[in-house]
Parts: structure tokens; C-alpha cells; sequence
């Protein structure tokens, strides 16, 4: 791997893009308009096409100035039509960005066939290219695209930093911003303005695709991440940093993995690679919202649940009459309480290091503090058969599954409650006694 | 010219020979319509808030409740009308004014903690583009503390229960530190110990010389809750002091043929629970 000025250059266009969009992506996906991004990069097409068409120039001020008002254009216009047709935002979004960039198309075609607008560089952007159309600044040989980025990430992040209290509000409640003073309105159309800058920019060392995966998956992974927005943000950064330096080591070495030593491929294709790659692994990694935490969550829970109903299992058998002849092993318990072999093992286990559960050979019996435990659910049980009888008059034989529910949830207050709401606190409808309650 | 002349100064009598205007009532309403896409929410609204009073504003779903709020505070165009707040508008007057909307408006798994959530109050005081800084995290606390959420400070807004989350928007209107208070069913979908908790908070508001206007649906706790209603059904029915407006006919115009049915309703289940 050859290293050159050209591939720090790459990267540095590379952070510079994906920061920039990465710190407006944030407010957009908590203002639930992480479309809006999609929309304002391809409403911006007739901006910039009447922009060259006035001026005869691709100069990046008038672009700019093209690409923000129609940026504005197409949040005005949405909110609009959204309004006055009754229908719903993303739909009236969806009718005012296709329509602006076929307006730009012909626009194109018609009036404006000197510009050298190639498809594959607006959707794939030129990052590689960038680089070698350079400008003298202080001495030194700087890329003009750099340069451009460079203004766009310092102006989101004056924006993002002076404004941060504001953004806050107005994406959380905007009515309450609104009455505070702080219309959301205009602080909905300095970031709809910023964003179609941004997205300018950004669409010729990027292109198109990478500008809405960097609005978007950097923020959405971060949102999964964490609970504060300050380290939201802080963390999208971080996540587009990496994207962008990935993204290009990747490109230039990926292909040499798979065989073709002597090529490379597209830097902006292998940042939104990375950024998926990201993604994934925040959804099923992130520590409280993430897929693997929520179903440990949930198998935690479900074995809780499990072991109290082993109690209870055991401790109805030893009210049998004929309890010392029967032996109760894991299978019967599977059986009985109809859970898996091995989520019976490891609830079997827990209860045997508790010490809520002794073993005889292959059978188990409970012992005194899984007696006392047994006791308490056993006896919410039925005083929760007996309320459901009495209060909701359902049939003796409905009510177990839903005492079998609530037996985990009752505490000795909420038994104390069912005592005094129901007549015989002492025998349930099935005609058991249900045991007292511990002292 | 002269239809239109003769229509406009007959609306100019009107409006002298109309209810005359208290000069700094905390809330006067004049001649208000509010249209949704051409089709009439609020009819000819007129009224005026008596001061330092808990009121509670009363009518069936679509009555126009929450619109009437809103477009009291700018957030819903009106179509007519002019809205004084201690006798100027709105717009001069924000500090004045509290607003606590319905807990549903927001998105609760928003990243932000109980305490940021508080703080917010205080961002008209803090003004555009400045840090909130310690003393008013200070203020957020001891609002928090009045409302018996001091240990969640730092929680996650939806780890909260809907109890909890309405005390926290009650917290953010306190440290508005407003003298008028318009809440949007703080009471819906709260537990018994919150809806206590809500009702002294509002009675100490009220001590303190605060005016309170709070849309409520439970009928049954109007009575004991509000010092003044005021009837809606898209039109004001009557508005006064609980007492003399808070009658079953005025309940019979306000909620028409649907109250009647719910007293269908109601005396049928006695009858059952009877049998």
C-alpha cells in the first residue's frame, strides 16, 4: 500500500463531509425527518442548474446560494402542501423532491447542455478526484472541495454548538419552543437551509448516496447508543470520523483481499459500507436499546419467572397427600410448568446456589427459604383466584392462567389488599386452603 | 359601499354595545373564530378570565378544547378575534404566560434527562443562543423537589411512568415562574397519588396569585377541583363560577344527545350492579 499526499487528502475530504452532514443528521432523526435529508439532496438539482444558467458559472458561492434556496423551497413547499392538500408530510415530501429534481433535469437537458453534469459523479460524488484541483491558500497547496467542506463543518458547528439549547427544544417540543419565544418554524428552516448547503458541498467529493447515509446513520446509530443528546452528537461524530478514515483503507485495500492486488475501489461506496457495518452492530450491540441486551432482558425476566413457578410447583406436590412417594425430576418439572430442558437447567441451578432447592438423586425438593418464598406465591395465587371470582365473576376454571400472571407482581401489601377485598381469605374456589402469610 | 359600509358599522356598534372588556383580566377573548381548513373549531369566543382563579375549561371531545389554548397562544391561526393577556398581546406578554401541554404531544424516548427536560422552562430567561448554566439547573431542581421528582433528576424521560412524566411537565411550567397557567389535560392518564399531588401544586399556584386555566374531562371532580368553568362546545356554553354554571342543564347543552347517553349507560350499569 502506497500511501501519497492524495489519500490524506482523501480522508480529510472524507471527515470533513461526513461530520458535517453526520451533525445536522442528528436533528433531523430526532425531528422524525430523516427523509427530509433524502428529499432536500435531490430537490437542490433545479437550484443549482438555474444558478449556472444566471451566472454562466460553476462558482461553489452561487451554487450554495442556488442549493439553499431551494433547500428552503422544498421545506416551505412540503409544509405547504402537507397543509392545504390534507395529506400526510412524507407524502407531500415525496411529490415536491420528485418534481423539483425532474424540473432540474429538463432544465439541464433543455437549457444548460455546456454543463458537464454526469450522472455516476452526482450520485457517487468524485472523492478520489477532488484532491487534484487545488487552490494556493497561505502558501500552501490545499484542495478547493477541502477548503469548501471546511467552511460547511465550521458553520454546522458554530450552528450546532450556539444553537444547541434551541435545536433541543424545538425537536422536542415545539409547541412549548414556539410559545418560549423560540419559533420552531425558523429554527426548522435554518437547519432545512443548512442542510441543503451541506448537501452541495458535500455532492462533489461524496455524492448524493453518502451525503444521506452520513445525514442518517451516524445519528441513528448514535440515538441507540445513548440517552443524552450532548453525547449523541458527540458520539455521531465520532462514528462519521471513523467511516470516512475506514472507508478509505477499505477501498484501497479491500480488493486486495479478494484477489485484485493492483485495484482499488470507490472511497464514498466503502464509507457507507462502514457506516452500515456500524449500524448493524449498534443495533444489536447497544447497550440498552440493542437487540442482544433486549432479549438477554427479556430471558432474565422469563427465568425469574421460571424458578418461582419451580417453587410453586414443588410446593403444591407437598401439600399432596402422598407427597413423600412422589419424585419430582427436571423432566416433570418441564412437563408440568411446559418450559425448555434448558432453561429449566438454569433455572434448577440458580435455585440450587440460592439454596432455595435441594437435590435428592435425580429428584428435587424444596427447602425452608424456598418454602417460604413458595408460600407467598402460592398464597397470591389464590387469593387472586379468589378476587377474580368475586369481583370480575369468572368461572372457577378460567381463572388460573391469569392468577398464574399476577402471582409474580402481588407484594405482601397488594396480598393484604386482596385479604380485605374478598370474603374468605382462608380457602380458594377450588376449595385449598391458601397458606398465611409470613410474618 | 354601502352594504358593506352599514355591515361594518353595525360590527363596530357591536363591539361597543358588546360585553365590555375588564382592562387587565389575565386572559380576555374577543370575538374569536378559528377555522381547520375552512370548517369552524371555535365560534365567536367570548370571555374573560377572572384573576387568581383555578379554572377549569369543560366540553366533549372535539369541543375545541385544546384548539382554544393553542390559539390563544399564537400556535393555531384565528380566522378573528383579538387575545389579551393582562391587556396586551400575546406576543409581549410570553413571560407571563405557562403553557403545559398534553403529555402525548411529545416524543418520550427523546435523549434528553427529567432534569434538561425542566431546565427547558427556564429557556425564555436564558434567551437565544446563551448556555443554561448552574444557577438554572438550580432553579429545575427545586421545581422538581415541589413536585416530588427530586431523585429522578437525571433519569431517561421514558423511564418514567405517565405520572411521573405529567409532575415533570408540571415542574417546567413552574420554573416559568408565569402568573397564567394553561395546562392541557394534566390530569388524563395519571395515578391517584400524581392527580393528588397535581391538585395541591394547583392550589399553591393559586395561593400565590397565579391564574390557572386547565381543559379536564372527569366531570365528577369538577366541582371539587375548579373555582370557575367554562363550558365548550365549540361555542362557550356559559362560563362563571362553578356553582351557577356547573348545573346538569348547562351539562345537557354542553354535551348534548352524548352526555344523555352516557347517563343511559351509567344508570343501566346500577341497574345490573344492583341485580
Amino acid at each position: 500500500m502506497d500511501w501519497t499526499v492524495l489519500d490524506t487528502w482523501i480522508i480529510v475530504s472524507g471527515i470533513l463531509a461526513a461530520v458535517s452532514c453526520a451533525l445536522l443528521g442528528n436533528f433531523l432523526i430526532l425531528r422524525k425527518m430523516s427523509m427530509m435529508g433524502d428529499a432536500i439532496s435531490h430537490a437542490v438539482l433545479p437550484g443549482l442548474a438555474v444558478a449556472f444558467l444566471i451566472t454562466g458559472s460553476r462558482a461553489s458561492m452561487t451554487m450554495f446560494l442556488g442549493a439553499a434556496i431551494v433547500g428552503v423551497l422544498t421545506a416551505v413547499f412540503t409544509q405547504w402542501i402537507s397543509h392545504f392538500g390534507q395529506v400526510e408530510e412524507s407524502a407531500s415530501m415525496g411529490v415536491v423532491f420528485t418534481s423539483l429534481f425532474a424540473i432540474g433535469l429538463i432544465i439541464i437537458v433543455r437549457g444548460a447542455n455546456a454543463v458537464d453534469l454526469d450522472p455516476g459523479c452526482v450520485l457517487y460524488g468524485a472523492i478520489e478526484l477532488a484532491p487534484l484541483n487545488t487552490v494556493q491558500l497561505g502558501g500552501a497547496e490545499i484542495p478547493r472541495s477541502a477548503l469548501a467542506l471546511g467552511a460547511v463543518l465550521l458553520i454546522n458547528t458554530l450552528f450546532v454548538v450556539f444553537f444547541f439549547k434551541e435545536l433541543r427544544i424545538s425537536a422536542f417540543d415545539p409547541e412549548l419552543a414556539t410559545t418560549l419565544g423560540f419559533s420552531a418554524r425558523l429554527m426548522h428552516y435554518m437547519l432545512m437551509t443548512l442542510v441543503a448547503v451541506t448537501t452541495v458541498a458535500c455532492f462533489e467529493s461524496v455524492g448524493s448516496i453518502l451525503v444521506i447515509a452520513m445525514l442518517i446513520v451516524p445519528g441513528a446509530a448514535a440515538h441507540l447508543l445513548t440517552d443524552r443528546l450532548i453525547t449523541m452528537v458527540l458520539i455521531s461524530v465520532a462514528i462519521a470520523v471513523v467511516c470516512a478514515v475506514g472507508g478509505h483503507l477499505l477501498a484501497i485495500t479491500g480488493p486486495g483481499w479478494i484477489g485484485f492486488s493492483d485495484m482499488s475501489t470507490n472511497t464514498a461506496g466503502m464509507m457507507a459500507v462502514v457506516a452500515g457495518a456500524l449500524f448493524t452492530l449498534a443495533l444489536f450491540g447497544a447497550p440498552r436499546y440493542g437487540l442482544v441486551s433486549r432479549w438477554l432482558h427479556l430471558w432474565t425476566l422469563r427465568i425469574s419467572i421460571l424458578r418461582e413457578d419451580i417453587l410453586g410447583v414443588l410446593y403444591r406436590v407437598e401439600e399432596h397427600p402422598d407427597a413423600s412417594n412422589v419424585e419430582v425430576s427436571s423432566v416433570l418439572l418441564g412437563n408440568a410448568i411446559g418450559a425448555g430442558a434448558l432453561d429449566i437447567r438454569v433455572a434448577v441451578c440458580q435455585l440450587l446456589r440460592g439454596g432455595q432447592l435441594k437435590r435428592q438423586g435425580t429428584h428435587f425438593r424444596i427447602t425452608g427459604s424456598g418454602r417460604e418464598k413458595a408460600r407467598g406465591l402460592v398464597r397470591a395465587h389464590r387469593l387472586w383466584e379468589n378476587y377474580l371470582v368475586e369481583h370480575l365473576h369468572l368461572a372457577a376454571d378460567h381463572i388460573h392462567p391469569t392468577a398464574e400472571q399476577l402471582e409474580h407482581i402481588t407484594d405482601t401489601a397488594m396480598q393484604d389488599q386482596l385479604v380485605q377485598d374478598t370474603r374468605q381469605p382462608d380457602r380458594d374456589p377450588h376449595g385449598r386452603d391458601i397458606p398465611p402469610a409470613l410474618d | 359601499m354601502a352594504i358593506t359600509g352599514i355591515l361594518s358599522r353595525e360590527r363596530a356598534e357591536d363591539r361597543t354595545l358588546g360585553t365590555e372588556h375588564p382592562e387587565n383580566a389575565p386572559l380576555s377573548i374577543d370575538d374569536m373564530t378559528v377555522a381547520y381548513h375552512h370548517k369552524p373549531v371555535l365560534w365567536d369566543i367570548e370571555y374573560d378570565a377572572p384573576e387568581k382563579k383555578l379554572i377549569g375549561i369543560i366540553g366533549p371531545n372535539g369541543a375545541g378544547k385544546s384548539t382554544l389554548i393553542k390559539s390563544v397562544l399564537d400556535l393555531v391561526p384565528r380566522a378573528s378575534g383579538r387575545v389579551l393577556i393582562y391587556g396586551h398581546p400575546y406576543a409581549q406578554q410570553r413571560h407571563l404566560v405557562g403553557y403545559v401541554p398534553q403529555r402525548e404531544s411529545v416524543d418520550w424516548d427523546f435523549p434528553v434527562t427529567a432534569l434538561d427536560v425542566v431546565t427547558m422552562g427556564r429557556y425564555a430567561k436564558i434567551g437565544w443562543c446563551r448556555p443554561v448554566t448552574r444557577t438554572h439547573r438550580e432553579a429545575a431542581r427545586n421545581a422538581m423537589d415541589r413536585v416530588g421528582m427530586a431523585d429522578y433528576a437525571s433519569r431517561q424521560i421514558s423511564q418514567l411512568s405517565g405520572g411521573q412524566q405529567q409532575r415533570i411537565f408540571l415542574a417546567r411550567a413552574l420554573v416559568q415562574d408565569a402568573q397564567l397557567y394553561f395546562m392541557d389535560e394534566p390530569f388524563s392518564g395519571v395515578d391517584a397519588a400524581t392527580e393528588k399531588a397535581i391538585i395541591t401544586l394547583l392550589q399553591d399556584l393559586l395561593a400565590n396569585g397565579k391564574t390557572v386555566l386547565c381543559v379536564h374531562h372527569d366531570l365528577q371532580t369538577v366541582p371539587e377541583y375548579f373555582d370557575e368553568v367554562v363550558l365548550l362546545n365549540m361555542r362557550i356554553v356559559a362560563a362563571g363560577p362553578t356553582r351557577d354554571v356547573f348545573t346538569p342543564e348547562m351539562l345537557q347543552k354542553t354535551y348534548g344527545g352524548k352526555l344523555t347517553l352516557l347517563d343511559e349507560a351509567g344508570h343501566a350499569l346500577a341497574r345490573a350492579r344492583r341485580r
